[in-house]
């Protein structure tokens, strides 16, 4: 791609993906930050009239968003420890010559292959459901009482639920790093009088840090917007426990109508979401470089 | 102080003997060089003194003390790897720390070996570099920095060079020669290369198949082979061997000729021979020849000779440089 005329060619065979690229991102956001600036409830039709920023006034200052920003960002957190530190464990030992690692790699992955819907119900449902559980029926083996998980621990359950869907990826990123350590390493870190803890300090961690990059910073882009295991679980509740930005802006949109204010939500959303990258980017992502 | 003993040294992996058994003495501040074409077993030998592979059965004794079941921390030897090994995501400094910092050692102690290591390596410069700002023959020196500072009781070199070019390999092997004359430590050298093994080696231990096939000193080995292997081995271009009428003369089964003991003729010789191809190096010639009655022989003259393809030659070998060998390939002693 050096001169000139190969340049121009390159652009021409590059510009439909690029427009409608273009198209399919700068539209739909046109038409929301257009909508943001509307008064649009679908319960009275024809009335839409421009009102300014009274959308974005109303929603910065409702006590929910508040209440859900926080349950995003610990969810996002929470979720990023499990998996990330559950990741490495489960990487190292699925490194390890053990018996049945085939089987256990491929189970260890399953997760990520369900759909987060049925995720949830199966979670809901089949394990913990305080009368017909599995959590349930262990606890009564112990003589313990059942733990109602969504009515107790609501956010804690959305948590958990995410976590293992969200496991097998931290998993299997990590252990193609893990893969990919050379043997010498390690070898050269024993000679030099290193135990199994210090190489794993020392060596291991140091060279995973690139792997942890990418596992942080892919899944807290999908995180953010957890929605599936809400909308089936525990729809936002009780009260505002579960709900985060992507719940609360479909119950103001499809719940309250209000097109207008889901609209202002989704674009605070999105101001958010990358401020968190930007965020992300300058603390872990010069990783990424060299 | 560094003494190593094998004695029947012995690695199986599953049911696959890769090392039968292996008696050895190395003495203390010796250069010891194993060599041998790849898969002999030269490099999990090593492992096994290092202590990175578990013997199957037989003693290591280091200084007098069994260390066969002991960690390789314990043994007190420093190993440098084929690959460097060095730790990417640590300044070179860092790196010839880290078998200090894992002793325990004194940030003072510490500092203090480093830069008296890195005055030695010439690597002063780049202590605060991390490994991948380095040349090749920069990280081997941080390799054998890491592998000095320790102090050990002999130093393990696995293939140290067969990553660089190869003038750079020409500069460390005189290096690591140096290092060897100004430390006096023991060091054991595994290549598969026989001019390092000859070049740098107060003894050369010659393997096939896990076999000890010969142990000696370079010009020992040259002179006087044990069997046809190490005649073969030892030596570059390789020794000649020929059958037939020659060897019935001289009472064998085969004899050996090396290229540079061959006398080379235009106009008469023992040999007749048509040259198929020249190598022209200026200060010697290698002629590839095919040999009537005999096949194909290399040969060295010394200096330009105007010899090219179809050229007839006649080769003449030097009568007390032959060497004799029996039908299971064992020397006879020079006849």
């Amino acid at each position: 791609m050096s001169t000139r005329a190969s340049t121009l060619t390159g652009r021409i065979m590059s510009a439909p993906s690029i427009i409608v690229l273009f198209l399919w991102m700068a539209v739909p956001l046109g038409m929301t930050i257009y909508f943001s600036f509307l008064r649009y409830n679908l319960l009275s039709p024809g009335m839409e009239e421009w009102i300014g920023t009274l959308n974005y006034e109303f929603f910065l200052t409702d006590p929910a968003f508040f209440a859900s920003l926080a349950n995003t960002l610990l969810l996002v957190g929470s979720v990023l420890v499990i998996t990330v530190v559950g990741g490495i464990l489960l990487g190292l030992m699925l490194d390890q010559p053990i018996f049945g690692r085939g089987i256990l790699r491929l189970l260890v992955i399953a997760p990520f292959f369900i759909m987060p819907t049925v995720n949830a119900l199966v979670w809901k449902n089949l394990l913990m459901d305080p009368v017909s559980g599995m959590f349930a029926w262990i606890a009564s083996l112990f003589g313990l009482p059942a733990i109602d998980w969504f009515t107790n621990a609501p956010l804690t359950s959305i948590i958990i639920m995410v976590s293992w869907q969200w496991l097998p990826f931290a998993v299997l990123i990590l252990l193609t790093a893990l893969q990919s350590l050379d043997r010498d390493q390690k070898e050269a870190a024993q000679m030099d009088g290193a135990g199994p803890i210090s190489i794993f300090f020392y060596i291991t961690l140091p060279h995973l840090s690139r792997a942890i990059t990418v596992v942080v910073l892919i899944e807290t882009i999908f995180l953010l917007t957890v929605f599936a295991e809400i909308f089936v679980t525990t729809g936002g509740g009780p009260g505002l426990a579960t709900t985060n930005i992507a719940f609360l802006v479909y119950t103001q949109a499809l719940l309250q109508f209000d097109v207008g204010g889901a609209s202002a939500g989704g674009i605070v959303a999105v101001i958010l979401a990358n401020i968190v990258a930007i965020f992300l980017i300058r603390l872990i992502g010069k990783n990424l470089d060299n | 102080m560094g003494a190593i003993r094998l004695e029947k040294v012995k690695k199986t992996f599953g049911t696959l003997d890769v090392i039968p058994g292996v008696d050895l003495d190395i003495n203390d501040g010796e250069f010891v060089v194993f060599v041998g074409p790849s898969g002999c077993g030269k490099s999990t030998l090593l492992r096994l003194i290092a202590g990175l592979e578990d013997v199957t059965d037989g003693k290591i004794l280091i200084n007098g003390t069994d260390v066969a079941n002991e960690a390789p921390a314990k043994r007190g030897l420093s190993m440098v790897f084929q690959s460097y090994a060095l730790y990417p995501h640590m300044t070179v400094y860092n790196n010839i720390a880290f078998g200090l910092k894992m002793a325990g050692e004194s940030k003072e102690v510490i500092e203090e070996k480093v830069q008296s290591a890195a005055k030695i390596l010439n690597l002063t410069d780049y202590l605060e570099r991390r490994p991948s700002a380095l040349s090749g023959g920069q990280r081997q020196r941080v390799a054998i920095g890491r592998a000095i500072v320790r102090n050990p009781a002999a130093f393990l070199f696995d293939e140290p060079l067969s990553n660089l070019d190869a003038a750079l390999r020409v500069n460390m092997r005189l290096e690591i020669t140096g290092l060897h004359q100004e430390l006096k430590t023991t060091m054991i050298y595994v290549t598969h290369d026989q001019v390092e093994a000859m070049t740098m080696a107060d003894k050369i231990v010659v393997l096939q198949a896990g076999r000890v096939e010969q142990v000696g000193k370079p010009m020992d080995l040259y002179n006087s082979p044990a069997n046809k292997f190490v005649a073969g081995f030892i030596g570059s271009p390789k020794m000649n061997f020929l059958g037939g009428e020659l060897a019935q003369k001289h009472s064998c089964h085969e004899i050996g000729i090396r290229p540079e003991h061959v006398a080379v003729s235009t106009e008469n010789g023992e040999i007749p021979a048509t040259v198929k191809i020249a190598e022209h190096l200026g200060a010697e010639t290698y002629l590839h020849v095919e040999a009537d009655g005999y096949g194909p022989m290399t040969v060295r003259a010394t200096g330009e000779v105007p010899l090219g393809e179809h050229d007839k030659i006649f080769l003449t070998p030097e009568q007390d440089r032959i060497h004799r060998f029996d039908a299971h390939g064992l020397a006879l002693g020079n006849s």
